[in-house]
């Protein structure tokens, strides 16, 4: 069959590899875990539980997605997301504030103070790598060892529990029928889109991505645009966390480490290029819900966890491999 | 002497040096032959994959999987030894046979994957280490045989007083891999060409050198450096965990780190590597010695990290518009 007869399927096929791989996919997980799992996976309770968890992990991983088309890493959003979740949980529960201020202005002030911090250090990761020239592998591992320690140094490893009810109001329930943090995510994945696609500022990155010496003689102001995208996958940390110490209703140093990895694994998956400059948002939401899927799909058919860990490692092995083929391909 | 002070090495060097001295002056128990040698002996496992570590970094390559690598090791020869026997010799050949399989694979899957090695060794790391939980259920293991727990002092000292300050096995198998690795690097063919594949692989692969061939040994003799320490750091506690080496994957990589290596690969030195060990070392016996709290540990660390790659780097990017030149050791 020649590729002439499916014309504009090779167009579509040409514009967004990706989805073409990636859409099937999830159909064949739904398909095969509903068929499986009767009763139990194709269900409205199984969905919502998912809509429920996915949007941490997604936004940490736009977080980790946006540096990794820009050609870096951030391995400090994990870190970023614990010191902002307790600094917030520290100013909820602090004695002098919560006597002289109403719930929802203690958590509000919370709040922009927690984003604020993570402002901050997604500015400072920036600075290090745009503006000295670190590698952000580096940069990112120095930062993230330093603040791990100061979330450990200021909660002496204790878990701050207990938050206002205004707080767990926000990571528990729903408007509409849709979870709160499913909308948050969704807005997010939206603005960071329009971000990247219509923006000079967020297509920039796909050309620093690819070629960051060409973009610099082309005139772009590379380290800006660096600048700036360390200090957003920041400032998602940031709201990453509001959403991580509503739904644990706590916060602690080291929560969530093992999704770093997990969030490398999605931004791959989801056609997010480890060398930069090519990568889009709506494909990573279908990456994340697959994973999503395969991991409550094998917790419900009672399959360890640890073995589903080993699957997802396998999994990044073999859409790199598939990927890798393509490249040379074409 | 000029080029020394353009030398990594030399700076840290001097960092150590400050570094002792005020130990020395402000604990009693800092400067003594029993501290250093216990403290030496408990890095000698991190040390010894630090090694390995050096030789991925010269090749330009990464990996995060070696603790992962290095764990498996350790379950799969305390299992056959506790059920089997055997004796030293076997419980290391045993350790560095696994780790040299995995080391492979991960060189397989560098090679044939054109993605920087970073992700591929997460992917292998996840994969290792849901495999391992999987198959060994976290369950820790203790009951090693007699011969096992036996200390295997190499070298014994004794000071005027009778006291003993022994060399452990651990320590020596240390000081074997930095000279051993050392020489590899500065006076083999295969060393040198793994400066040339990390400071220009395109390069390298027109001059001919076989790329495949260098990418598995370099990858099976971290694999390789990872099972030894694993049965050095067995021998050392005692125990396996699934969770006593896991984890300290970046501290590995930020002593190489700091010893001078660089991630884009074609520089780096075994001094260099030990200095950067030892910095780690002392750092975490100073904050023990001066009774600050632990935490402190990792602020410590993780400033000096970014400090000292950040002069590198901005020292790098002056050079760079100075003069272009390839620094091979």
């Amino acid at each position: 069959m020649s590729l002439k007869s499916f014309g504009k399927v090779e167009v579509l096929y040409r514009k967004n590899p990706n989805s073409f791989v990636l859409i099937p996919i999830f159909l064949i997980t739904l398909a095969l875990f509903s068929v499986s799992l009767p009763g139990k996976f194709f269900t409205v309770s199984n969905f919502s539980s998912i809509a429920f968890q996915l949007p941490e992990l997604g936004i940490l991983t736009i977080a980790m997605a946006i540096t990794m088309l820009s050609g870096g890493i951030n391995l400090s959003i994990i870190a970023t997301a614990n010191l902002a979740g307790i600094i917030m949980a520290t100013i909820m529960k602090s004695q002098s504030l919560v006597a002289n201020l109403s719930g929802v202005n203690l958590v509000t002030l919370a709040i922009v103070v927690g984003l604020s911090t993570s402002v901050i250090i997604g500015f400072i990761n920036g600075i290090i790598i745009s503006y000295i020239g670190v590698s952000p592998i580096l940069a990112t591992l120095g930062t993230m060892t330093l603040l791990n320690g100061i979330s450990i140094l200021t909660t002496k490893g204790y878990v701050i529990s207990g938050l206002p009810d205004e707080m767990i109001a926000v990571g528990n329930n729903s408007i509409l029928g849709i979870p709160i943090p499913f909308i948050i995510f969704i807005i997010i994945a939206i603005v960071i889109n329009f971000w990247l696609r219509k923006t000079t500022s967020g297509l920039s990155n796909y050309l620093v991505g690819s070629n960051e010496n060409a973009a610099n003689y082309s005139g772009i102001n590379t380290r800006k645009v660096l600048l700036k995208t360390y200090t957003i996958s920041g400032l998602l940390s940031g709201i990453a966390a509001i959403i991580m110490i509503s739904r644990f209703n706590s916060a602690r140093a080291g929560y969530a480490e093992s999704y770093l990895l997990v969030t490398v694994l999605a931004s791959v998956f989801g056609g997010f290029d480890p060398n930069g400059g090519s990568g889009r948002i709506p494909n990573l939401i279908f990456s994340l819900f697959i994973l999503q899927m395969v991991a409550s799909g094998l917790n419900l058919l009672g399959i360890s966890s640890h073995l589903a860990g080993a699957l997802w490692g396998t999994i990044l092995i073999v859409v790199m491999l598939l990927q890798n083929k393509r490249k040379n391909e074409s | 002497m000029s080029s020394l002070f353009k030398r990594n090495e030399f700076y840290l060097g001097l960092i150590i040096l400050c570094l002792v001295i005020f130990l020395s002056i402000t604990t009693n128990s800092f400067l003594t032959i029993e501290n250093l040698l216990e403290l030496f002996t408990s890095y000698s496992f991190l040390g010894i994959m630090a090694a390995g570590m050096l030789v991925v970094l010269i090749s330009g390559g990464l990996d995060l999987s070696f603790t992962a690598t290095a764990t498996i090791s350790q379950y799969i020869m305390a299992t056959t030894i506790i059920k089997y026997g055997g004796n030293l010799f076997i419980a290391f050949l045993i350790g560095a046979g696994i780790g040299i399989a995995l080391g492979l694979l991960n060189g397989l899957l560098v090679h044939y994957i054109k993605v920087h090695p970073m992700i591929i060794t997460i992917a292998t790391l996840n994969l290792f280490k849901g495999l391992l939980m999987f198959f060994s259920k976290g369950k820790w293991i203790y009951n090693f045989p007699l011969w096992f727990s036996e200390p295997y002092d190499i070298m014994v000292f004794k000071n005027s007083e009778g006291y003993i300050y022994p060399i452990s096995l651990p320590l020596f198998i240390f000081i074997v891999v930095l000279i051993v690795t050392g020489f590899l690097l500065k006076y083999t063919i295969l060393g040198r060409k793994i400066y040339a594949m990390g400071g220009n692989k395109e390069a390298a692969r027109r001059m001919g050198f076989n790329l495949f061939a260098l990418t598995l040994f370099v990858y099976g003799y971290m694999g390789f450096l990872a099972g030894i320490g694993s049965v050095a750091h067995a021998l050392m506690v005692q125990t396996v965990a699934p969770n006593a080496i896991i984890g300290k994957e970046l501290d590995v990589i930020a002593a190489v780190v700091l010893g001078g290596a660089s991630l884009l690969g074609g520089s780096g030195t075994v001094i260099g590597t030990f200095l950067g060990i030892a910095m780690v070392a002392i750092i975490s016996n100073a904050v023990i010695l001066l009774g600050i709290p632990s935490y402190w540990y990792m602020i410590f660390l993780g400033a000096i990290i970014i400090t000292s790659v950040s002069i590198t780097a901005y020292n790098y990017k002056l050079n760079m518009r100075k003069e272009a030149e390839i620094d091979v050791a």
